[in-house]
């Protein structure tokens, strides 16, 4: 653990920051398969209620080779070029 | 340490906690493991314990980690070792050296205390509790045993121990907010995730590292030395400090970087503005007197950049407290249309050596001894002004007059615009062949060299900035034939000497709005108390 004091004027909470959000329903939804027992499973069923509720959402399945591991670098990076939002099943 | 209560809360090697007062007299030694002297005295204290321990606590307070238990074994100690790797009971004893024994009543107050193995001292310390406790003297062969040995220091005094125990210690003077970064965090990216770097690495501002940082000034480190634009943000020295230390100041530099914070933060320079521009302006700042060499700045050899750190890191400290404390974050407030690599860090220090003139702060009213920075705001530069055949005073200087054409644009003149004219030394010589040339004189040249009629200003095919024609037709012939330097006044023309003695290569930085309605170049004496 590495203590670092904060060079700013301490307006804002030190976190990370969650990505703006939109509001919207759109473009590229990517779903990310963990590699864990019925993660599959559950993102069928996503993949059918999107694909239902918002025809004009593009979904993209992806899966990591394993779940005890980080994401590959060239996995995030595809996922980050290709979506504009992912969805990932922790399963369990 | 004075005469308050002595207090300890440590736990021994065996994981049992021991705090200090007991309801009796302790005796507490601190060791290291690698200390001589510690070692000599170690059977001394297993004896102490022997002979005393049923009337009183005798302890070891051990610096040396793993090694605590290497040292029990080694002696075959019995009294409890406490672990003391922490140093948190040798900072709040404020002991120097160890062996440093401390007798202490029931009540936590000194009874004896000293440091390192003087045999006469430790003799006296074992018939003196011989008869406190009422119990037969300890048995020492004290003829084995040398007559005196220095002690060792003791492990807190190490710089980054002490620095970090100060850091932490109740009454510290970090006020800031302290960011846990988590081990699986990468520090350096974590900081960057933060928006507090300028694009370039930070060294993290680690509590010890800002505590090394402040020694670099005797103010108070909540002292609030400007408010800085666009939030406001209220600049303490520690604040400062923080950024300082994450730009790679040495605690040296730190008075400059306070004095360069002040002068930004004034109405005059106008940071704000400076800032937000869509021109893209950034602060130049220059560096006079004593403390230039003191702290090792560049004035010679490329002193506009790159390779020296006080001058690389102070411009940056600036840039980065105007961030993160101001919040004035690139693509928010900061809206340069294209930026500006002097956005970074742009620093130097006069050539004052080399000047036949009065030095830049001198100039701007300051003593000779002061030690200044001042802050211009530029928006180009330095661009450089080649001449390597002018042999005669009155060429070179007509040479650096246009070498300051392209402020703006070339064709736009009586601009009430600063230039910052940054003269080699090699044109410096040149100037001075035929005798004294003073500023003013060069000032002047530089606004006759750059004389055209404002006919030359008047908008056309190749170039549609200037005088609209429908303005030109009403002035007449006879005021366009009039001729207008490139600067509405020579105090627009900043002059300094920089660089080093090969090469005619002098330099210019080109301004931005000068005045009220943009920024006027301001001084600050550096207070080094």
């Amino acid at each position: 653990m590495t203590t670092i004091l904060d060079p700013t004027d301490e307006r804002k909470p030190v976190e990370r920051q969650i990505t703006p959000r939109s509001g919207k329903l759109d473009g590229v939804i990517g779903l990310l398969d963990i590699s864990k027992p019925r993660g599959n499973v559950f993102l069928d069923e996503l993949e059918s209620l999107l694909t239902q509720k918002a025809p004009d959402v593009i979904v993209k399945r992806y899966m990591k080779p394993t779940f005890a591991k980080p994401c590959p670098d060239a996995l995030r990076q595809q996922m980050r070029d290709e979506c504009s939002f992912v969805i990932e099943a922790l399963a369990d | 340490m004075g005469s308050a209560e002595l207090k300890l809360s440590l736990d021994d090697l065996t994981g049992k906690a021991h705090r200090l007062p007991q309801e009796r007299p302790s005796l507490i030694c601190f060791v290291k493991e690698d200390c001589e002297t510690c070692n000599t005295a170690a059977p001394v204290l297993e004896a102490l314990h022997g002979a005393y321990g049923s009337e009183m606590a005798v302890l070891l307070v051990a610096q040396s980690g793993e090694a605590n238990a290497v040292f029990a074994d080694r002696h075959g100690l019995t009294m409890p070792v406490l672990d003391d790797t922490a140093c948190t009971a040798a900072f709040e004893w404020d002991i120097e050296s160890v062996p440093s024994v401390f007798w202490l009543d029931a009540e936590g107050k000194i009874e004896r205390q000293f440091e390192g193995f003087v045999r006469t001292d430790w003799e006296t310390l074992t018939a003196d509790l011989a008869t406190a406790s009422a119990l037969p003297a300890a048995q020492i062969d004290w003829s084995s045993l040398p007559a005196w040995r220095p002690g060792c220091g003791s492990k807190h005094l190490d710089p980054s121990v002490f620095d970090k125990l100060q850091a932490e210690a109740e009454g510290s003077p970090i006020r800031a907010r302290r960011i846990e970064v988590a081990p699986s965090d990468d520090v350096a990216e974590f900081m960057f995730d933060q928006g507090f770097s300028d694009g370039l690495p930070l060294v993290p501002p680690t509590p010890e590292r800002v505590m090394r940082m402040l020694g670099g000034t005797h103010r108070d480190p909540q002292e609030v030395v400007a408010t800085v634009p666009p939030n406001m943000g209220e600049a303490t020295i520690e604040k400062i400090a923080i950024n300082a230390v994450m730009a790679g100041c040495k605690p040296e530099y730190l008075p400059v970087v306070i004095a360069a914070v002040e002068a930004a933060c004034t109405d005059e320079f106008n940071i704000h503005g400076v800032t937000a521009t869509t021109m893209g302006a950034a602060p130049v700042m220059i560096v006079n007197g004593p403390i230039r060499e003191r702290i090792g700045m560049n004035k010679g050899l490329a002193a506009l950049g790159s390779g020296n750190r006080a001058n690389a890191t102070i411009g940056r400290a600036l840039r980065l407290v105007v961030r993160n404390v101001g919040g004035a974050t690139t693509g928010g407030v900061e809206r340069s249309v294209l930026g500006n690599p002097m956005k970074y860090t742009m620093c130097f220090a006069e050539n004052e050596e080399r000047s036949p003139w009065p030095a830049l702060h001198v100039e701007r009213g300051f003593a000779a001894e002061d030690s200044v920075v001042t802050l211009f705001a530029m928006t180009g530069g330095p661009v450089h002004i080649v001449d390597q055949t002018s042999r005669a005073p009155e060429q070179i200087a007509g040479s650096l007059g246009l070498g300051l054409e392209g402020v703006f644009l070339p064709k736009l003149r009586n601009l009430p615009v600063d230039a910052l004219l940054v003269v080699c030394p090699e044109h410096i010589d040149t100037l001075m062949r035929e005798g004294p040339y003073s500023k003013e004189r060069l000032r002047d040249r530089i606004q006759e060299v750059t004389m055209r009629p404002l006919s030359d200003m008047v908008q056309n095919e190749d170039c549609g900035a200037g005088i609209p024609p429908e303005k030109a037709a009403e002035m007449g012939p006879e005021a366009l034939a009039q001729r207008v330097p490139k600067f509405a006044g020579t105090e627009y023309i900043h002059i300094v000497v920089a660089g080093s003695d090969a090469g005619k290569f002098s330099s210019a930085f080109h301004g931005w709005a000068t005045g009220s309605v943009g920024s006027i170049a301001v001084s600050k004496k550096i207070d080094l108390g």
